[in-house]
């Protein structure tokens, strides 16, 4: 088990863009990393992804392992996850996070078995444990009503997704260095059956929910799709998006990319206005790390008229019209 | 209450409570303000196998009888009254089928029509001609191996969504009511289109359409039983689907207080929830043991209906003859009478019953944010389709005065 | 087409109700039914049925009480139901449950060539969305997970999108596979009167581990790669400021007011 050294993180890379959790993981890892006294790495898998690695560096990478091939150029299970599986059962690694991201879940549970170790599902927080240095992991069950803590004692590495936005970005020192350990992709052995065909970019308000500062949220008590159009009004007034909960998508009212709690996104803005919403625990999930939670809604004893930073009781069809009229 | 029904009809009645719950109450208040037919449902209904469920399992039916079908009526009305007539109509419009057609004319249709991969309708009523169907103005008239259909229908539930029409035609018009026959005419058949959608006081999800027939060569395999017998196998068509609108009723009647008594529990006046005002309280007392009394005749006839179809049926596919034919060896009596009281008494207490739970509400009730105005005016069509209240009067007085002067003096 | 969905027996979400001073899932009372995901999983599995011809079988693993969901499957159209039930499997981690899942289905397999194995995306319990891509990695089979549509399902092969955060992934994978399905791929239908019946009448095919012939070294909460070192209840912060105001019209001022006042906006 003393063979196993060092904490990897996986810096996601997407569509020639590299995900921002990869900057939450190099701080939640740069951590552990401290705690154990051994180096923080950055795992780039990809095409033409290895000019990600000086910015890995400034944030806090000690090493970045670059797979850089051709073949790599689109997320397909198998290939991801053999090569994944190699560069561990040769780099040997102690903790390995990923992110909880559609592609960081389905990778990191195939490359568990692949290398025949445990894998903890969407963390929250993540420490090591002073007494024997175990990774202690701990996340949101039964819909965020139960926290647990999860260890992986006898194999290695402990690995572990994180769930986007758990933690701040990883502090920029410009000019930081590294050292680039590259892994060479062996095209004969990471092979699979399944074919990547195209990625088709979503069509819209091109704006990313995960990156909006202020959110104007509706719920249930919107009564009729039209209420977001509403909501719309008073986000475009700020600068911000809207977002929805589970109802009114279910509702058909807004589509599912809105949709903001533990099956939907998760979202960390500064500000985060909550109409109608009741305020379930699922929803919860998926906002309660805002900086200021605004709650509309026309019941006082609504689960989120206790969370709320502020609550405001009263009919959300007089309110965000009347606070339309106060921002003019 | 447990009206006896055998594990078949328990399971319908769950499934059907399920489908209503789930999957027609989300859509019910959007697709009546839209007056739009809900393909989505469609879709769940035959998923469900709603449209079998009075059809034998030989055409990929449940093996159900009158009673399931009256019994899904009455659950999928009791939440939405008009997206209920989608398997409804269709019911209506087969059933004429079903009992008239061959053993050969089952086979072409019925597996599409369990299914519901085909839709049915019924197309008795003219502008001239509704409760006198002996006036019916359109014709067929025999052309070789067709038959030239010239006419007009209107007031047709389910118009333009269905795929198979039972229409009442006159293939003799010399002969008059002599001359009745009842014709399969496909959608999509040349010089056969619909007309004008009727705007509707209620059932506003299922589209109401004029069909014109203009030339249009029916091939005469699509000839239920023998021309001039029209007449007879729509009076049996009503004996059984009357029963059905009853159901539906009754479904309507229970789905208004469904909301009703909730409301009138939580709703405060006076610093007491209004149920506990005894005028109220009694009112809905009445009104729930009317929709009782109801429920309990619609099944009670049912009931008896099966013990003659369901064997009837069976020996028709045995035999390879139709429905009618061995239902007329088997059967007593005819169930006119008990059609009719069934559908009189339902479809009064539903609007009664519809009408005191507006008031009973008040003002809310009276607004479309709440769904009783919408039972108020789904239930008046009850009264009216498939032969009004006073035809119905009339059928059961018909059947007193025959069965008193029976008795002789 | 042979198609297996998995489906768990899960706690309905909306009435978890966690002891405080244990942390534990109060069970009794809770009602516990098909995981939602599952329900997805089963459809589509079923759809695929109708439109290709074929079998779905669908597979748990639980105790004795778990073999209802399997029947509620049969009642939403599965025609043939295995429950892994066995000591041996208590307390396993997804890593242990996606293997005895695995080893499972390679007996269905055995018996009738398996194509396609659907999964949920994760269960509403422990929401981990590792199964589907586990089972895949234990069979050697190529996966997709977070599948919102099947595009295709051909003679040899499947076409399907995959969400992913940015847009959707179009991927051809060829049989045998195994998906996890998301819940905007269709719309779950409810039991049908038939189903119901045939669902009653059932025989639920009931294997152990050594039935399977799975290896009892990676099963259980002894031998499973996690274990759970605690669970607690979350604590909430309470923190709310009353927006106060004789009508919603001064609220909406005052709270505008006090967000600018705060920097917020």
């Amino acid at each position: 088990m003393n063979d196993w050294k060092n904490v990897w993180i996986l810096a996601e890379v997407n569509h020639g863009k590299l995900s921002p959790t990869a900057y939450e993981l190099l701080n939640a890892g740069r951590k552990l990393a401290d705690d154990l006294g051994e180096k923080l790495c950055a795992v780039l898998l990809g095409s033409g992804v290895e000019k990600f690695a000086a910015e890995l560096f400034e944030y806090g990478a000690d090493i970045v392992y670059v797979c850089d091939d051709a073949h790599l150029a689109n997320y397909v299970d198998d290939v991801y996850a053999k090569t994944l599986a190699a560069m561990i059962a040769q780099y040997k690694p102690n903790k390995f996070l990923l992110p909880a991201t559609n592609m960081g879940r389905s990778l990191s549970a195939k490359t568990a078995v692949f290398a025949g170790t445990g894998l903890t599902a969407d963390a929250t927080e993540v420490l090591i444990n002073k007494e024997d240095g175990q990774l202690h992991a701990t996340r949101p069950t039964f819909g965020g009503n139960l926290m647990a803590t999860i260890t992986c004692k006898r194999t290695r590495p402990e690995m572990c997704s994180l769930r986007p936005m758990s933690y701040e970005k990883a502090v920029r020192v410009p000019g930081r260095q590294g050292e680039v350990i590259r892994f060479a992709f062996d095209a004969e052995k990471y092979t699979s059956l399944a074919k990547f065909i195209e990625f088709i970019k979503n069509e819209g308000d091109g704006l990313d929910l995960s990156e909006a500062e202020i959110i104007v949220a509706g719920g249930r008590g919107l009564g009729k799709p039209e209420g977001f159009a509403l909501l719309k009004k008073l986000a475009d007034r700020l600068g911000g998006a809207v977002a929805a909960s589970r109802a009114p998508v279910d509702n058909g009212w807004i589509d599912y990319r809105y949709q903001i709690g533990l099956t939907g996104r998760t979202v960390k803005p500064k500000v985060y206005i909550a109409c109608g919403i009741s305020g379930q625990i699922q929803h919860m999930a998926g906002m309660s790390g805002a900086d200021v939670i605004v709650a509309v809604n026309k019941d006082p004893q609504a689960p989120i008229m206790k969370v709320a930073n502020y609550a405001v009781q009263g009919d959300l069809y007089e309110v965000i019209p009347a606070m339309l009229e106060a921002l003019h | 209450m447990d009206y006896a029904i055998n594990e078949l009809e328990q399971e319908v009645l769950n499934a059907t409570r399920e489908l209503a719950q789930k999957k027609l109450k989300p859509l019910r208040a959007e697709m009546d303000a839209k007056e739009e037919f809900s393909y989505e449902m469609l879709e769940e209904y035959r998923k469900s196998g709603m449209f079998g469920l009075w059809l034998p399992e030989e055409y990929g039916g449940l093996g159900g009888g009158i009673t399931c079908l009256a019994m899904a009526f009455e659950e999928l009305s009791r939440v939405c009254a008009g997206l209920a007539l989608t398997p409804g109509t269709t019911a209506l419009g087969a059933i004429p089928m079903y009992l008239a057609a061959t053993k050969e004319q089952r086979e072409r249709w019925c597996y599409d029509l369990a299914s519901g991969k085909k839709l049915w309708a019924f197309a008795l009523t003219e502008p001239e001609a509704g409760s006198d169907a002996t006036a019916l103005k359109t014709t067929a008239i025999k052309d070789g191996d067709f038959y030239v259909v010239n006419g007009t229908k209107h007031f047709i539930s389910t118009g333009k969504e269905a795929d198979f029409y039972t229409v009442a035609v006159n293939t003799n018009p010399a002969r008059g009511a002599r001359g009745i026959s009842l014709l399969v005419i496909e959608k999509g058949t040349p010089g056969f289109t619909f007309g004008k959608k009727e705007q509707k006081m209620g059932i506003r999800t299922n589209p109401t359409y004029e069909l014109i027939f203009e030339n249009v060569r029916v091939p005469k395999e699509n000839l239920l039983g023998s021309e001039g017998r029209g007449l007879l196998y729509l009076q049996e068509t009503l004996d059984y689907s009357r029963p059905g609108v009853a159901a539906q009723a009754v479904g309507i009647a229970q789905g208004a207080l469904d909301e009703t008594i909730p409301y009138l529990r939580t709703r405060k006046q006076f610093g007491q929830p209004i149920i506990t005002f005894q005028a109220l309280a009694h009112k809905v007392a009445e009104l729930a043991a009317k929709t009782e009394a109801g429920r309990a005749l619609v099944y009670s006839i049912t009931h008896r209906m099966d013990a003659e179809f369901l064997p009837a049926v069976k020996e028709a596919l045995k035999n390879g003859t139709s429905v009618h034919d061995e239902l007329k060896k088997i059967k007593g009596g005819r169930w006119t009478k008990y059609s009719a009281e069934a559908k009189l008494f339902c479809s009064n207490t539903a609007m009664e019953v519809a009408d005191e739970c507006v008031t009973l509400c008040g003002g809310i009730a009276y607004t479309r944010e709440f769904p009783l105005e919408k039972y108020m005016r789904d239930a008046k069509i009850t009264q009216i389709y498939e032969g009004t209240v006073h035809i119905q009067k009339n059928e059961i007085a018909t059947a007193l005065i025959k069965e008193y002067a029976s008795q002789g003096e | 087409m042979h198609i297996v969905a998995c489906v768990k027996q899960t706690p309905k979400s909306d009435n978890v109700k966690i002891d405080p001073q244990t942390g534990c899932l109060i069970r009794s009372g809770a009602a516990s039914d098909i995981n939602p995901f599952d329900e997805y999983a089963l459809e589509e599995a079923v759809t695929l049925k109708e439109q290709l011809g074929g079998t779905v079988s669908v597979i748990t693993m639980g105790p004795p009480q778990a073999e209802a969901v399997l029947k509620d499957s049969i009642a939403r159209g599965a025609d043939a139901a295995y429950q892994l039930g066995d000591m041996a499997f208590a307390g396993s981690d997804t890593w242990s449950t996606s293997y005895a899942l695995s080893k499972g289905i390679e007996k269905i397999a055995a018996q009738n060539p398996v194509d396609l194995v659907i999964c949920g995306k994760q269960t509403n319990d422990s929401d981990t969305g590792h199964i589907g891509p586990q089972i895949s990695a234990w069979l050697g089979w190529p996966n997709a997970a977070f599948v919102k549509k099947v595009v295709k399902a051909g003679e040899k092969s499947v076409v399907v999108e995959r969400l992913t955060e940015d847009g959707t992934d179009v991927l051809e994978i060829p049989y045998p596979c195994v998906l996890s399905v998301v819940k905007e791929i269709n719309k779950p239908r409810v039991k049908s009167p038939k189903g119901r019946i045939l669902a009653k009448r059932a025989q639920v095919t009931k294997w152990t581990a050594d039935d399977v012939g799975a290896d009892k070294s990676k099963l259980g909460i002894k031998n499973c790669p996690t274990n759970v070192v605690k669970s607690f209840v979350p604590k909430r912060e309470v923190c709310a400021v009353t927006v106060e105001g004789a009508n919603g019209k001064e609220k909406a001022a005052k709270l505008v007011e006090l967000l600018k006042e705060n920097k917020y906006i």
